[in-house]
């Protein structure tokens, strides 16, 4: 893969809280154009990862680099300036503000009011539920409407690479496939996905390649369908003997 | 009380309860995105009121210029404030930030006491004639300055209000309320924004001070400190973190001392017990205030 195709490279990258490595030297790539998924059990260091790219969490060592810039330890503001965005764990919506405002808070940098526009519809395409909901407060939500607010709000700064934290997450069956299928349209519109799981099957059959991550330290990573048939997955992660 | 004196005592309570209102606003909004008390807010109450004085005695600006540089002036100092001091300090536990906010209030005072001079001025330069005047509303004798005064405060509450729920910054001011790390995450400069809601609750407080100093019109480097902490009390009383329970809290406060000294003037000694009895309460009973929501703990 030539180095122009990559949007996203992180290399060897060593994050600690405190006393703890969080993070052993990981290194991923993730190609333009592609849907990357990071999968590992609790307490694996997937949040710690994403989080470190948006530049909430400081490096201890290694580098992150983005469209051939480096961003290792830039302030998150920033990073999300140079067109990353994030649907963090827990969706994190703004209580407090309506619907429309929490998705024109991903629009904060933005001026172009005819794109604002039209991303508004297309996410609304994405998620018809949304229009209903424009005035209601965040905290009036349910679980899965909060989730598609949290994507859409990424969505709004029109990013380059969108990173999503366990966007499956507590959502029942029906939505949970539901929102698979809008990270695959998102993906097939342009937009390059680091997407982090712990339902792998989910996550390995939505994108294209994948990483295994255990304490901190990759120990696997291919194809998604060639994880798919890989016996150790299939047995720790994918819940077949 | 005679109809009379209850409407010179309505007055009376609705303008001092608005300055208390107009500081207590810097209280709530700071503690609301940092959960800081800012100790250091009633000294900018002081600051502002210096800022006039030598506005027009030093700078010889006429009195409305002095006053609007004055107010600019205390939302610089504000903004300063957090930068030097609080900002630092971000991701160090809050206790380090609460005794530096003591440290930055002692700071200037001792500062005022040694440039200003720790012996009160006289503010009345700083009036034009036209607000001394009386004006006779039937038997209601009323100062033209309680009009402009109460003009001033109705003008900046409105002000704030459309700028904390019409305008992009003030969406990110409520948004970093609840949120710090995510409101970031949209690509909003966290400590702009942060700095900001320090300058704006600076102005009010230096615009408060002013006012304020128009009325009582002495001036020296304390006078914020009871003006303060009724209005933190107010603060407090409204529910810490709400713009408008501190907006509330002002008025009742300010309203309730007056009418109590009003209706029985046998306690006017006691006029700055009352608040002090109010926190008390509040916090026996409603420890969130009267319009306060219970503050999830911020991980
Ligand atoms: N703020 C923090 N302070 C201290 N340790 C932390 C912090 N955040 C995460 N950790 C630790 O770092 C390790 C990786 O955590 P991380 O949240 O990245 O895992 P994760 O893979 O996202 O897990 P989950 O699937 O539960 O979300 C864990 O051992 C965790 O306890
Ligand atoms: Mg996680």
């Amino acid at each position: 893969m030539s180095h122009e195709d990559l949007l996203l490279e992180v290399a060897d990258l060593h994050v600690y809280y405190g006393a703890i490595h969080a993070l052993k030297g990981i290194s991923i790539r993730v190609p333009k154009g592609s849907i990357v998924t990071l999968i590992g059990a609790n307490g694996a260091g997937k949040t710690t990862t994403l989080s470190t790219i948006a530049g909430l969490v400081k490096a201890r060592s290694g580098k992150i680099v983005f469209n051939g810039q480096d961003i290792t330890n830039k302030p998150a503001y920033m990073v999300n300036q140079m067109g990353i965005a994030m649907v963090p764990e827990g969706r994190r919506i703004f209580p407090n503000l309506t619907v429309y405002e929490n998705l024109m808070m991903g629009a904060y940098n933005r001026n172009d009011k005819e794109g604002i526009k039209n991303d508004l519809e297309w996410v609304f395409e994405l998620f018809p539920r949304l229009r209903e909901r424009l005035t209601q407060l965040g905290a009036t939500l349910s679980g899965g409407e909060q989730q598609m607010l949290a994507i859409s709000r990424a969505l709004m700064s029109r990013p380059s690479l969108l990173m999503m934290d366990e966007p499956s997450l507590g959502l029942a069956p029906l939505l949970v496939a539901e929102v698979f299928d809008v990270i695959k349209k998102i993906n097939a519109e342009g937009t390059t996905i680091l997407l982090v799981e712990q339902n792998a099957m989910g996550a390995l059959k939505t994108a294209h390649y994948g990483y295994v991550l255990e304490t901190g330290n990759i120990v696997m990573e291919a194809p998604t369908t060639e994880l798919l048939n890989n016996e150790q997955v299939k047995k720790a992660y994918l819940g077949v003997a | 009380m005679s109809a009379r004196m209850f409407m010179q005592n309505l007055f009376n309570g609705l303008t001092l309860g608005g300055l208390y209102a107009l500081i207590a606003i810097g209280y709530t909004m700071v503690y609301g995105i940092l959960r800081l008390i800012n100790f250091a807010h009633g000294d900018v109450f002081m600051i502002g009121t210096y800022l006039a004085f030598y506005g027009v005695t030093l700078m010889l600006l006429p009195w409305w210029l002095a006053i609007v540089v004055a107010i600019i002036g205390s939302a610089a100092i504000g903004f300063l404030i957090d930068r030097v001091a609080y900002k630092p300090l971000r991701e160090s536990p809050r206790i380090s930030a609460l005794i530096t906010a003591i440290g930055v209030s002692f700071f200037l005072e001792s500062f005022a006491v040694v440039v200003f001079g720790g012996i009160p001025k006289s503010f009345l330069k700083i009036i034009p004639n036209f607000l001394k005047k009386i004006v006779t509303i039937g038997e209601l004798r009323i100062q033209v300055l309680t009009f402009f005064a109460l003009a001033i405060i109705a003008g900046l509450l409105v002000l704030l209000l459309w700028i904390v729920y019409r305008t992009k910054i003030g969406m990110a001011m409520r948004a970093i309320s609840t949120d710090i790390p995510t409101t970031a995450l949209m690509g909003v400069n966290t400590d702009t924004v942060i700095g900001f809601t320090f300058a704006l609750g600076s102005a009010l407080a230096g615009a408060s001070g002013i006012i304020w100093a128009m009325r009582y019109p002495q001036i020296f480097p304390y006078m914020g400190f009871m003006p303060g902490l009724k209005a933190f009390i107010a603060a407090v009383f409204g529910g810490i973190g709400s713009i408008q329970g501190a907006m509330l809290g002002g008025f009742i406060l300010g309203m309730a001392e007056i009418m109590i000294v009003g209706f029985l003037p046998q306690l006017a000694g006691y006029r700055d017990v009352f608040a002090f009895i109010i926190l008390i309460l509040i916090l026996s009973f409603k420890p969130t205030g009267i319009m306060g929501k219970k503050l999830t703990v911020k991980v």
